[in-house]
């Protein structure tokens, strides 16, 4: 049995779960990007350009808006994949607890729901960057890069968020997380304006979250305009997060599991 | 099915499958399992029998290799557990206390998922789900969901799936606790089968009927320690006598019928809140002579010794209290 082969088991048990609920959430991921690019893409766009678009460098709101709507959805996706599902699995449905009674170990159980996790988010990716060729936000042919830049944002957060969430005893942790870090982060990550809009005290900050990153990265390559350094900045972050997530998950794992 | 077959092939004789020497468990400070020395042999059923909190889980999640043991020495099949944990798991069947099925999926579904974490092929898996189903009567229900089964046939479901793997050694938690005395039949005359096939079970439990029912060799356990080793009829014979009588008085002379019995001759007397246990050769007689004493229980039975009686005198404790 290869290293991977046990995690590769434990992730084939999470697609059998989702071959019977794909449907119902399969609407959420469709509907959601959906109306928020035509809400903001069309209609308060038009609002935008009317007033000049300099401020966006140059571009029409609903470009300008598309790609941080990818970056901001997949980060919802890997929240909601990796939070209550985790929790889940060791409180409700158990499905780690009877995992564990297999060869399976907590580490192998891990790597099986993020690879679970991924293609959730890589999938919702794919949805968004269609929707963007659809609606004619995309303007380059790098944008299909937003594609994997998505992903990689996605992931940064999911890892993190499942090796904290299998610790949490109690599940009103994760409302908190949704109303004081995740909306931030969605209001003030440079996604519905840009960040040199907010007061110069604040613009640090902005710049040191993840969203930031996954947006900037998405929007340089759907505008295609990627500077290559920068690229590589952001990039390297988001690997970064979620490697520490990564490594750290197999540890939490191991910790809440094997007691 | 061809289970036994096969798992006697790859165990053979008076091999010991667990041994344990001070084996100890401590939560925070708080000692679970406090130094346990046992030996498990091939082919036996054996039961840890004992009220809630006294170790009993503890010791079976260390023998499943989900919980490191804090000290002492504990070898699973010739392995370590702390070392080998996923290989000795990849030998266990676990039926955990509590269901862990995924109730979303179908019954045949819940088998495939478990056989996959296994890494066997998805024919194999087919192929022993058919027989499993069989074995636990679930056949006609393979293409239901999960959800709406009854406690009875979500434990029967749970058994067949620990035995995806065909096990050396099954590991039951409690395996009727929460079920209807008819489920509580079926799921021991099931387990009764797999042990004339030769599967070695280890259970834990706090209904001395199944304990009786189910165990070749049991201990007694209370406060993480072992009070008691045997077969559950060496267990009544060193505790217990061989009849008991049970006398029921009226509550307002509960307490001087005690103090007179205290002194009546029995072996020994135990006072419960709404009973008084003589122990003695001869339940018939007995109650004769407490009749000629003077003292008119409401009700009176006279019955076998029982392990409740081998836990009372051992602990002063009664089992489902």
């Amino acid at each position: 049995m290869g290293v991977l082969a046990p995690g590769w088991h434990s992730f084939q048990g999470w697609l059998t779960v989702y071959r019977r609920i794909w449907r119902s959430s399969i609407w959420s991921s469709v509907l959601g990007p959906l109306f928020y690019l035509g809400a903001m893409g069309f209609g308060l766009g038009t609002l935008v350009d009317r007033h000049g678009t300099a401020v966006l460098g140059g571009v029409s709101y609903l470009d300008f808006v598309a790609p941080a709507i990818l970056a901001s959805s997949v980060m919802n996706t890997a929240m909601g994949e990796a939070s209550y599902p985790v929790f889940g699995s060791v409180k409700w449905n158990k499905i780690y607890i009877a995992a564990q009674a297999s060869p399976l170990r907590p580490a192998d159980i891990f790597r099986g729901h993020l690879t679970f996790m991924t293609m959730r988010i890589t999938m919702n990716a794919a949805l968004i960057t269609v929707f963007m060729y659809a609606f004619g936000a995309t303007r380059s042919a790098w944008g299909v890069l937003a594609w994997p830049a998505a992903t990689l944002t996605g992931l940064a957060f999911a890892a993190p968020i499942a090796a904290w969430a299998v610790l949490v005893r109690n599940e009103a942790a994760f409302s908190y997380v949704f109303r004081f870090v995740m909306m931030p982060l969605m209001l003030f990550s440079g996604t519905f304006f840009p960040v040199s809009q907010l007061p110069g005290w604040l613009r640090p900050l902005a710049y040191a979250t993840p969203l930031w990153h996954g947006v900037a990265l998405c929007r340089a390559l759907s505008l295609g305009q990627p500077h290559l350094l920068a690229a590589l900045g952001h990039i390297a972050y988001l690997a970064v997060l979620a490697a520490a997530g990564i490594w750290a998950g197999a540890r939490t794992y191991t910790r809440r599991l094997y007691v | 099915m061809s289970y036994a077959a096969g798992s006697l092939n790859r165990v053979s004789g008076n091999d010991v499958l667990v041994r344990a020497r001070g084996l100890t468990k401590q939560f925070d400070g708080f000692t679970a399992v406090d130094g346990i020395d046992f030996d498990l042999y091939h082919g036996e059923a054996f039961g840890f029998l004992g009220p809630n909190g006294a170790g009993k889980s503890s010791t079976m999640r260390m023998i499943s290799c989900v919980s490191p043991p804090t000290s002492g020495e504990l070898t699973i099949l010739g392995l370590d557990p702390v070392r080998d944990g996923s290989a000795i798991r990849a030998r266990l069947g676990v039926v955990p206390q509590e269901d862990t099925l995924d109730v979303e999926l179908t019954v045949r579904e819940n088998l495939l998922v478990y056989g996959r974490y296994f890494g066997l092929p998805r024919r194999l898996i087919r192929e022993r789900t058919d027989s499993l189903l069989d074995f636990v009567q679930l056949s006609d229900r393979a293409r239901d969901k999960v959800d709406p089964l009854s406690g009875g046939l979500k434990r029967r479901l749970t058994i067949a799936r620990s035995l995806i793997n065909e096990p050396d050694i099954l590991i039951l938690d409690e395996p009727t606790t929460g079920l209807d005395p008819q489920a509580r039949h079926v799921v021991w005359d099931r387990l009764f089968r797999l042990k004339q096939r030769g599967v070695t079970l280890i259970l834990t439990t706090h209904y001395m009927d199944e304990a009786e029912q189910l165990c070749d060799r049991l201990v007694v356990m209370d406060h993480g320690r072992f009070a008691a080793e045997g077969s559950p009829r060496e267990l009544i014979e060193r505790y217990c006598t061989p009849e008991v009588l049970e006398l029921r008085f009226d509550p307002e002379l509960h307490d001087s019928a005690a103090d007179k019995l205290k002194d009546f001759g029995a072996e020994r007397a135990e006072v419960l809140a709404d009973r008084i246990l003589l122990y003695v050769t001869d339940g018939d007689a007995a109650l004769a002579s407490v009749r000629d004493g003077g003292l008119e229980p409401l009700t009176s039975l006279v019955r076998r010794g029982t392990l409740e009686d081998v836990f009372l005198r051992l602990t002063g404790r009664r089992l489902e209290d």
